[in-house]
């Protein structure tokens, strides 16, 4: 690497060539302002398109100010990032932002959070000396995100997300000037465009132009009814993250305090998705068993690789792009949809209530969850398999609503019997995951024999497409995983053109899994967190007494006293789901 | 002998085309068609008194000619040799007719090079393009030049881009030429965009082929086999004539594999524009032939380095284009003694306003604003009194009585305050409130900010709400002295050159004019007559004959009075709409 000298505000500074001042900057400890900048190094994405002109700094000799996030180092160069120029120049601009921003950040979903909140506040601006015209813009309520366009500042952030890291295309800049805005193609509203809710944008976006639909009203509501018996489930993900609310380490495991916190808000029954995750792999692992025998028996009708079908944003994302292969992915439904279906079909039934007197609530690190529970197949006559996905953030609202102090819960433990679950089911929240608990069930299963060493750290790891070939005995295994629909866009090609031998693929819509779902703890781009996340969800399982799926008693159980055998006759109605071709589902009026 | 018929847009409007039509079909029922040809030019420049009919080679300049006029072209000075006196041009100065173009100040100052062939040639046929030294230029260079001797000949010409930022052509060229790629595109800027400038639009209606013969010999300096022009769909006259020329050059094996036996493969593919004006910075134009939105990104990395399709790409102007063949085939000695030290040749500009010979002139740099002013210009209308000059289009600034003897380049106008643009001219008189004219400058560039950066997307707007202000007479001194920082800080830390000189406009009037701006705010006063929030309409009693006239005519019954006597103005319901003004017989209505 090619080091060159350079001085920032008279200090001197080693900087690589080619490096940008912002990051030349950032390395020396000079932090310079930024908004529309946005950067998660571990999955290689990066916004820069220079437009908030927030991060301009003095370069001597040039002309005008430069914007330090695209301007490259240059030997010698002499910089001054807080000189009175600089200093009247963005507060100016930030100033000027405001003015077309509304001020109603009392009811703002991203106060307290948000970068232009923050920003001002740093700056000192306490008036806005530029008043004029205000920017509306009509509310575009999704199943799951709220766009309130009126907030857009132009960071082109979430278009950035939309566009290069999820290849989804559903955000793009429209109009010119002050009428300026990201929106979907045609200005159609979010529901009609191609859209697969997985709620990057709204992780990106820096000021509450994009939220999440908030339902802890509706949960609140429900709790209270004294007819309705409410039961929740938390993912996996929501235990390595949710501390990060309450001031914690990122990576912290909260799963004791979790359960104590849902208790004290009065839901009726704390379980745990990740025993659905247990069930989902019982199911997953078997479709892939027969699939796999059935095609070495030479069965030409047999879809190989299978998808796993867990994600959402993923689920919606095929749907949409690939309606010719809508065979391919499991027909297992997500844990979520799994958990509710056991919940209002055999826990209800065991609890003597109807399904419309139970409310299933759930806890998810996800966005697309809200869309996902809210699909006609996932109903019984209009009554949802889960009633409610709330977010990690919106439990985080909860938990402060009802004053509980966090730090200080006692240490408690799901509720038996849909709240006990393996390590399996845990890793579901991190990239890979899933299809290691699969491979964890599906080695012993078709090989008969007990596996020695359960983790598989080929299958680990934040890289955005990977591939490895585990042994069953004799019989190569390959399986692919992706993260990111750009990465799985890659790897679904490939299969579509028959260019790939894996038998097994997983896709995560999100960055590193659910772990950086849409529904967690903002990051502000700071990709460290995830990966604290990630090394979390991999202790969670490391200390886990039982790490294989079809382990867990209360799984057996399922299967002995309800269910008979996975893929059998009720698992097939209740607890598998079939695809919808919705390449047209996407209007485009005159 | 032959018949000019000007086929320029505007000419064109007033049916020039059935002119020509006219004068070929009654010379050929004089039996003269073979000997008197007519030919439909492109753009003669004198737009103030179209549409031209030039005859050659006597020079003779028919202005305002209607198709009814062509009997008496035909019968009195083809047939008889007697010039048709009053389609003659008329000195405002001493009223006499002026028998030949070259006779007239219009012309007499002005030296044509990039607008060299319009007016003087078909547009429509490479044949006589061919005959006025067209594509020897290109023979030149492909036949005795090296790529780097083409490049080092613009370079010591000293030819500088004409589209707005003067950026040194030979440098540029040299700049893509050096950075190495397996496809390199050549790219012809005519997103003509300023109000009121055509200069690109007359070059490519009058004179196509002199714009596809320099893209050619640029493809050839840099090393690039493909040609884009970006041109704005506004243009079909434009764009057809393109299109002919194209197919022309193609047939003449002077587009295509081997061109001229040389090797050497070069086309041209037009790329159509939707005329947002942003889209003339060089990177928002890339971004949108490729289909992008039309909005600039930061540079570096320049288009040399990595334009269109990642490629290395150069991108001039028509105008630029324009002079490059006539460089290459007379040297760059004879060029760069043309102009002054740092401006090289000459600058075409689009002179509107309130001057008396409105049109499209070419003058060598270093000419003074006076000279363009009042002897090609004409002075300014009714004999008023010179209050300012608008150039660059709304990223320029005002030019004053002060700067009247300026020789004018690219280094003076950015010294004076304002800038070349792409050639814009808009002269005003006392008639011209120059916080208005600062205001309708702002509205064009707020609705042509293509709202990628802050400072142009909600500075300009807020610039122009400010002005707003002050027009209706509500500005405050604190509002001028906001304006003053916003300009400052729109100009420090926009993206692209749209921001980053949007704001001159109202730097140079707040300079220039400052008293102006003071009576705005203070005295709540317009002394040009032109913001009618701040003008009243007054009937004086003692003029006033009672007629009804006035109020008969206000669309608004602002007016009140019974007949033969004194009639009042409600100021509260008056629209200021001076209907009444034109309808009093009596000058009792006046404004103040």
């Amino acid at each position: 690497m090619e080091m060159i000298n350079i001085t920032i505000d008279n200090k001197p500074v080693q900087a690589e060539k080619g490096q940008t001042i912002l990051k030349a900057a950032r390395k020396a400890g000079i932090e310079i302002p930024t908004l529309c900048y946005y950067e998660l190094d571990g999955i290689k994405l990066e916004n820069r398109p220079g437009g908030c002109r927030v991060c301009i700094v003095e370069v001597e000799g040039r002309k005008n100010l430069a914007p330090a996030c695209a301007t490259e180092v240059m030997e010698g160069m002499v910089i001054h990032t807080h000189s009175l120029r600089v200093v009247n120049s963005r507060r100016t601009v930030v100033e000027l932002i405001l003015s077309d921003h509304p001020a109603d950040c009392l009811v703002c979903p991203k106060s307290g959070k948000c970068e232009l909140q923050t920003l001002a506040q740093r700056l000192g601006i306490r008036e806005i000396p530029y008043q004029g015209a205000q920017s509306t813009y009509r509310k575009d309520m999704s199943p799951a995100i709220i766009r309130d366009i009126d907030k857009c500042i132009m960071c082109r952030r979430c278009e950035t997300v939309c566009n290069e890291w999820q290849t989804v295309g559903a955000l793009s800049a429209v109009n010119r000037g002050f009428e300026a805005v990201v929106a979907p193609a045609f200005e159609q509203d979010l529901e009609k465009s191609p859209c697969t809710y997985c709620g990057q944008c709204l992780m990106a976006c820096p000021v509450g132009a994009l939220s999440e639909v908030d339902q802890t009203r509706q949960v609140i509501t429900a709790i209270s009814d004294p007819k309705k018996t409410v039961v929740v489930q938390t993912a996996p993900a929501v235990r390595v993250a949710l501390g990060e609310e309450f001031g914690m380490e990122p990576g912290t495991i909260v799963t004791g305090k979790l359960a104590a916190a849902l208790r004290k808000i009065g839901f009726d029954y704390i379980f745990d998705t990740d025993f659905a995750a247990d069930l989902t792999i019982m199911e997953e692992g078997t479709e892939l068993l027969n699939r796999i025998s059935r095609f070495t028996q030479g069965d030409k009708t047999v879809k190989l690789p299978i998808l796993t079908s867990c994600c959402p944003g993923w689920v919606n994302f095929f749907e949409v792009n690939y309606p010719d292969m809508l065979d391919v992915p499991s027909t297992a439904k997500s844990p979520q949809q799994m958990f509710g279906a056991v919940a209002k079909n055999y826990w209800a039934n065991q609890l003597g209530i109807k399904r419309e007197d139970m409310v299933v609530v759930s806890i998810m690190p996800c966005v697309a969850k809200k869309f996902e529970c809210q699909r006609d197949e996932f109903k019984v006559d209009g009554n949802p398999d889960v009633d409610f996905a709330l977010t990690t953030r919106e439990l985080a609202e909860l938990i402060r609503q009802f004053n509980i102090d966090f730090e200080a819960l006692p240490l408690e433990d799901f509720d038996k019997p849909l709240g006990e679950s393996t390590g399996a089911g845990v890793i579901f929240g991190a990239t890979g995951g899933v299809i290691e608990a699969a491979t964890r069930t599906a080695y012993e299963l078709f090989t008969g024999k007990k596996l020695e060493k359960v983790d598989f750290n080929e299958l680990r790891g934040l890289e955005g497409v990977r591939s490895a070939t585990v042994d069953f005995n004799g019989t190569p295994i390959n399986i692919g995983i992706a993260h990111g629909l750009s990465n799985a866009r890659q790897l679904l090609d490939d299969v579509r053109a028959g260019k790939t031998n894996f038998h097994a693929i997983e896709v995560m819509a999100c960055p590193g899994g659910c772990i950086g779902g849409a529904g967690q703890p903002f990051h502000h781009g700071d990709f460290d967190i995830i990966r604290k996340r990630h090394a979390a969800i991999y202790r969670e399982d490391a200390g886990k007494p039982i790490r294989k799926s079809h382990e867990n008693p209360y799984i057996q159980a399922l299967y002995k006293d309800w269910l008979g055998e996975p893929c059998g006759e009720i698992s097939h109605h209740l607890l598998h789901t079939h695809y919808f071709d919705k390449s047209k589902h996407i209007e485009i009026e005159g | 002998m032959h018949l000019l018929v000007c086929g320029g847009t505007g000419c064109n409007a007033s049916k020039s085309q059935e002119i020509a039509e006219n004068l070929k079909s009654t010379l050929t029922d004089k039996g003269l068609g073979n000997e008197v040809q007519v030919i439909l030019t492109g753009c003669f420049g004198f737009c103030e008194k179209g549409p031209i009919v030039k005859i050659m080679p006597d020079n003779t300049f028919y202005t305002e000619v209607k198709p009814e006029d062509v009997a008496d072209i035909i019968e009195e000075h083809v047939i008889k040799g007697r010039k048709v006196t009053r389609l003659l041009y008329t000195d405002p100065e001493n009223k006499q007719h002026v028998a030949d173009s070259k006779h007239m100040g219009f012309y007499k100052k002005q030296l044509r090079i990039a607008l060299r062939n319009c007016g003087f040639i078909d547009p429509q046929n490479i044949e006589e393009y061919v005959g006025a030294d067209g594509y020897s230029a290109l023979a030149k260079c492909l036949g005795e030049m090296t790529p780097e001797q083409v490049i080092n000949e613009i370079k010591l010409s000293g030819l500088r881009g004409r589209g707005g930022g003067g950026f040194p052509t030979g440098l540029k060229w040299e700049i893509a030429s050096k950075n190495h790629a397996d496809q390199k595109y050549v790219v012809c800027n005519a997103d003509e965009g300023d109000p009121g400038a055509f200069m690109d639009r007359s070059i490519l209606e009058g004179d196509p082929h002199s714009v596809l013969e320099a893209m050619t010999i640029n493809g050839y300096a840099i090393g690039a086999t493909k040609g884009l022009i970006y041109i704005r769909a506004e243009y079909p006259l434009a764009i057809n004539r393109l299109l002919t020329a194209i197919g022309q050059a193609r047939e003449y094996g002077l587009l295509g594999k081997d061109i001229l036996g040389s090797g050497f493969e070069f086309d041209i593919e037009l790329r159509y524009g939707a005329g947002a004006f942003v889209c003339g910075e060089e990177t928002a134009l890339i971004h949108s032939m490729e289909g992008q939105r039309g909005e600039p990104t930061f540079k570096p990395p320049f288009p040399a380095q990595s334009g269109y399709n990642k490629k290395p790409t150069n991108v001039n102007n028509v105008e630029t284009y324009a002079n490059i063949p006539i460089i290459i085939n007379k040297g760059a000695n004879w060029f760069n003694k043309i102009g002054t030290e740092k401006s090289k040749g000459t600058k075409v500009f689009a002179l509107a306003g309130q001057i008396n010979n409105v049109g499209l002139i070419e003058v060598p740099m270093g000419i003074t604003l006076r000279e363009i002013i009042y002897e090609i210009g004409g002075g300014i209308k009714g004999g008023r009194e010179f209050k300012a000059a608008q150039t660059g289009g709304p990223s320029g600034g005002c030019l004053t009585s002060a700067h009247l003897d300026t020789p004018i380049d690219y280094d003076n106008l950015i010294a004076a305050g304002s800038m070349m643009g792409s050639g814009g001219m808009v002269v005003m008189d006392e008639t011209s409130c120059m916080v208005a004219i600062a205001k309708f400058y702002l509205e064009f560039t707020v609705e042509e900010s293509c709202g990628k950066c802050t400072p142009c997307r909600v500075g300009n707007k807020r610039l122009h709400e400010i002005l707003e202000k002050i027009t209706k007479g509500n500005g405050t001194m604190e509002d001028l002295d906001n304006l003053r920082n916003l300009s400052r800080v729109i100009k420090d830390t926009a993206l692209c050159g749209l921001g980053q000189t949007s704001p001159n406009p109202v730097i140079s009037t707040i300079e220039n004019f400052y008293d102006e701006y003071v009576e705005h705010i203070k005295d709540k006063k317009c002394r040009a007559g032109v913001c009618k929030s701040l003008m009243q309409y007054v009937i004086d009693p003692v003029q006033c004959v009672g007629c009804t006239a006035c109020a008969r005519n206000c669309p608004v019954n602002a007016i009140q009075g019974e007949k033969k006597m004194t009639h009042v103005i409600n100021t509260e319901l008056c629209i200021k709409c001076g209907a009444c003004i034109e309808k009093c017989k009596f000058n009792a209505i006046s404004i103040c």
